[in-house]
């Protein structure tokens, strides 16, 4: 892929894209789609139309009698025009502000918003100085999010990576069909967090609700305090020298080290009974359960 | 989708009426098809009464021909019936032609009174009350306040509703909020949806409770009624509902003075939660409590199977 310039890559197809950045794709003739990387191929971290921005180079942008479209399409101009770090001054709980973001900037919302606050990420760091609403960072790939206060229900729906905190509490369905990164709530969570999540890591310094970790297929929850129930196929797990360090790092890093260490962290993980990758007849599987 | 919004303001009276316009026209995305009100003010005499009713749906008037003489016919008819049963009309207003606001003074049985006015099809008591006002009709929050001149009620707490149809028609009785006939004073908004909303109105049918919609919101408002008039804390109720209703929703019920919440089980359906001091207020999204409060506030997701009453 090494010398394929921007305007070419512009005017390929989506699968002569893939396959120019490095992605070979496969369509079999089953049920799954095949994403393989060739390793001898160039590393490329950015998207090729990325905006070359400048941190220090910083802006406001006032939302009060913009809609989201407006302020979004702003934030955009204004990462043309080399602006790194973004203030969005007055949200008052509008939807969908930040979204969509694919490449490195600093963006700080000085209030609150509404749902799916910075949702389909892939780079930025983003600080919310207030509330979010549901489904805060959505679908996101990489990067950083940090809310200081409460979050709504599905924070952090079927995030893929990068870091994902709120200092306050949230509410349901954490982490729901989470399938990489991390996502760490200062408080409480509610029910059926962790519903379906197939990767990553949920961490939850105070209680949790019911049907926590419920279907889950893979990846860890690590719950500070109580939790109210598990969900179908959650079981507890022991907390490992390396569960310790990782928590401990994450914690620290943002701010929400419990005074008390992390030894009291319970360990959930899939009791991987419920897979539908066995050769159990339904029959079987009703043992089980 | 649907929309709904609450304010209850602890011991003082605030023009609640403008203000639940604010909140619900920020909501207006979630369900531009209806708009409600149900506001509560402090209430005067104990005897005297407010009766908004109904007597023709949009529906009626696109109809055609007749109209008007049918409108009048009906309102004639609920004059004669207030007349009946000694009831004594101490003011009559009709906002639009076919929604009407009664206040009577009457010391006698209301229920009685309310179920004879009832018993044409085409009317409908929106709600009846010592301090309930509960005003809905098709358009945005802005556009039902200003033909009911709503912007300037002032009073301790109200509810309202911005409805997108899923489960019924796009007409004013399947619009929010319920009032919960014939209990005085009380009132229901609801985003979600009831399944086993069959089996539970065949219940309430067979205790004698009317339903005047196919509208599974409705539901929750004769279900209130009845644990109420049975001796109920509102608290009971809502909690009760929890157990016996199937479905997801967020409700909010509105008493004299009360305003109480209930989530279900799996916390489908949203609410934002402001409360202070002298404040509290609810809305399915942040932006309508922003609405009010422009400045930084705290506020909270109740969870699944939370009830909470606040009292005014």
């Amino acid at each position: 892929m090494a010398g394929v310039s921007d305007a070419e890559l512009r005017n390929m197809t989506q699968d002569e894209r893939a396959r120019a950045l490095g992605m070979m794709t496969e369509q079999l003739t089953g049920k799954s789609l095949y994403v393989e990387f060739d390793p001898e191929a160039e590393e490329r971290l950015a998207y090729p139309w990325a905006p070359d921005v400048d941190f220090n180079k910083r802006t406001e942008i006032d939302c009060d009698g913009k809609t989201t479209t407006e302020v979004n399409a702003r934030i955009r101009e204004l990462m043309a025009e080399g602006y790194g770090t973004i203030v969005l001054q007055n949200p008052r709980g509008k939807h969908s502000l930040g979204v969509g973001i694919l490449s490195r900037l600093n963006l700080i919302i000085e209030g609150s918003t509404g749902y799916f606050a910075a949702g389909l990420i892939d780079g930025p760091n983003v600080h919310i100085r207030g509330r979010v609403g549901w489904s805060c960072g959505e679908n996101m790939m990489a990067g950083t999010i940090v809310v200081d206060k409460n979050a709504g229900s599905t924070f952090g729906a079927a995030i893929r990576g990068g870091d994902l905190v709120c200092r306050g509490s949230v509410g349901s369905r954490t982490g729901i069909d989470m399938k990489g990164g991390t996502i760490i709530v200062g408080g409480d969570t509610g029910a059926l967090s962790g519903f379906m999540m197939q990767r990553g890591r949920l961490v939850v310094c105070g209680n949790a609700g019911k049907n926590l970790g419920d279907s889950m297929y893979d990846g860890m929850i690590f719950v500070g305090g109580q939790i109210k129930s598990l969900g179908v196929d959650a079981v507890e797990a022991e907390l490992t020298e390396l569960d310790r360090k990782w928590l401990t790092r994450k914690l620290t890093q943002y701010g929400l080290m419990p005074e008390k260490g992390v030894d009291h962290f319970t360990k959930i993980v899939a009791g991987k009974q419920l897979w539908n990758y066995d050769n159990l007849e339904p029959t079987e599987k009703k043992l089980i359960l | 989708m649907c929309g709904i919004a609450g304010i209850i303001h602890k011991g003082k009276r605030a023009n609640v009426g403008g203000e639940m316009t604010a909140m619900l026209q920020a909501l207006k995305h979630r369900g531009p098809d209806s708009t409600g009100y149900a506001v509560y003010s402090e209430g005067s005499d104990p005897l005297d009464y407010v009766m908004r009713i109904k007597v023709a749906e949009e529906e009626d008037r696109r109809a055609g021909q007749g109209f008007h003489a049918m409108v009048a016919e009906r309102v004639a008819r609920v004059d004669r019936i207030l007349d009946e049963h000694g009831a004594e009309v101490k003011s009559k207003e009709a906002p639009l032609e076919y929604a009407l606001r009664y206040v009577v003074r009457h010391d006698g049985d209301t229920a009685a009174m309310a179920a004879h006015i009832e018993e044409d099809r085409g009317t409908e008591i929106l709600s009846m009350g010592n301090r309930l006002e509960l005003i809905k009709d098709l358009g945005d929050a802005t556009t039902v306040a200003s033909a009911y001149g709503l912007d300037r009620f002032q009073g301790t707490h109200g509810i309202g509703h911005t409805r997108m149809a899923t489960e019924s028609d796009v007409d004013i009785k399947s619009a929010h909020p319920y009032w919960a006939f014939p209990y005085n004073d009380i009132s229901v908004v609801h985003n979600g949806q009831i399944t086993n909303y069959w089996l539970m109105r065949r219940e309430m049918e067979r205790r004698g409770h009317r339903f005047m919609s196919n509208c599974d919101s409705e539901l929750l408002a004769v279900y209130t009624a009845h644990n109420l008039a049975n001796g109920m804390s509102l608290e009971e109720s809502l909690r009760r509902s929890i157990e016996e209703i199937d479905g997801v929703f967020t409700y909010l019920v509105a008493t004299r003075d009360q305003l109480g919440m209930a989530k279900d089980t799996m916390a489908a359906k949203p609410l934002v939660l402001y409360e202070s001091d002298d404040l509290i207020a609810m809305a399915s999204e942040e932006v309508a409590i922003r609405a009010i409060l422009p400045q930084e506030i705290d506020t909270t997701d109740p969870y699944d199977e939370e009830v909470r009453v606040w009292q005014a």
